[in-house]
C-alpha cells in the first residue's frame, strides 16, 4: 500500500489541524544517540509528522537492545541509523530523513548539528550526556537542547519528569537512577522518558515559548 | 551566600567555580553548570569566581538511555 503525500498529509491535519500541522512540517530535529530513548523519540516524532528528522549513532543493533529499544529481529547487526530509517519511512515515506553514523565528540558538535533546531540528547553514557549539553549551549546562541538523565530500573512512573533549566535547556528523567548501580534500563520506564522528550520537542514546535517550572 | 540546586551555601572565601566543584565532590564530566540564567562553558570553570548572591544549578548526569 503506497499513500500520496498529500493523503498523509491530510490524515495528519485532521488530527492535528492545519496550523499545528505546519509547525510540525517545518521542525528540524537531531535525534544523538538511537538506543532506548532516541529510536522512541524518533518513532513519536515521525508519527506527528516532524518533517526533518536527523538520526545519528555509530552503533549496530544487538540482540540485548531489543527489550526496550524500537528495533526488530531482522534489524540485529544492521546500522542503528539504517534500521530506523527504514522503519520511520515504514511510517512516513515523504519524511526528510539524514542519517549520521558517526561518533559525536566535542570536535564534530559545531559541523554535525549546524542545520538543528532543536537536539534531542539521548545517549546513555553520562559523560557524553554532559558533553552534548555543553557542547550545543557552548558552541551554538539559538539551539535548544532536551536531555534526558535518569530512567533505570522500574515503577515509579511520577517521579520521572521534565524541567527546564535555562530557555534552552530542559531535562527529562528522575535524575537519580543510574543504570550503573544494578538497575537494568526496561522499556517502560526508558518508554516513559523518552515520551517526556518527545512531548517537550512537540510542544517546543509548536509553541513558541514556554514558561519552565524553574527551581526557586 | 550563594544558591545550589534550591539549597542555600555559606562560602567561606572567594572561591572559584572549579574549586567549589570538587570541594563538593562532583565528577566535571558528568556535568553541566548553570549560572545566573546561562551555562558556563567548561573552559571556564577555572576562572569563573562565585559571588554572594550567585544562583546555580548543576545537574548531575546519570547513566541510562
Amino acid at each position: 500500500m503506497r499513500f500520496l503525500k498529500e493523503e498523509i498529509q491530510e490524515a495528519l491535519c485532521l488530527r492535528h489541524t492545519p496550523e499545528i500541522q505546519e509547525r510540525l512540517d517545518r521542525g528540524r530535529v537531531a535525534v544523538a544517540g538511537l538506543g532506548g530513548l532516541g529510536s522512541c523519540v524518533a518513532v513519536a516524532l515521525a508519527r506527528i509528522g516532524v518533517g526533518h528528522l536527523h538520526l545519528i549513532d555509530h552503533d549496530r543493533v544487538d540482540l540485548t537492545n531489543l527489550n526496550r529499544q524500537q528495533y526488530f529481529m531482522r534489524h540485529v547487526g544492521m546500522y542503528k541509523t539504517d534500521a530506523l530509517r527504514e522503519q520511520l519511512l515504514e511510517i512516513n515515506p515523504w519524511l526528510d530523513i539524514r542519517t549520521d553514523c558517526v561518533r559525536v565528540c566535542e570536535e564534530n558538535i559545531r559541523e554535525l548539528f549546524v542545520e538543528d533546531d532543536i537536539i534531542c540528547e539521548a545517549f546513555d553514557v553520562p559523560e557524553n550526556k554532559a558533553m552534548l549539553v555543553n557542547g550545543i549551549l557552548g558552541q551554538f546562541d539559538e539551539k535548544k537542547i532536551v536531555s534526558a538523565s535518569g530512567m533505570a530500573g522500574y515503577g515509579n512512573s511520577n517521579a520521572i519528569r521534565t524541567r527546564k533549566i535555562t530557555d534552552r535547556f530542559y531535562l527529562c528523567g528522575d535524575e537519580v537512577s543510574d543504570s550503573r548501580n544494578g538497575l537494568g534500563l526496561m522499556a517502560p520506564r526508558v518508554g516513559i522518558c523518552a515520551g517526556h522528550e518527545a512531548n517537550l520537542i512537540a510542544q517546543l514546535l509548536i509553541e513558541k515559548t514556554i514558561k519552565g517550572e524553574k527551581r526557586k | 551566600m550563594i544558591r545550589v540546586n534550591g539549597e542555600e551555601k555559606h562560602l567561606e572565601n572567594e572561591i572559584t567555580l572549579q574549586d567549589f566543584l570538587e570541594q563538593e565532590g562532583y565528577q566535571t564530566g558528568r556535568i553541566a553548570v548553570e549560572k545566573n540564567g546561562g551555562i558556563v562553558p567548561k573552559s571556564q570553570y577555572a576562572e569563573t569566581l562565585l559571588h554572594s548572591g550567585d544562583v546555580l544549578e548543576i545537574v548531575s548526569f546519570v547513566g541510562g538511555g
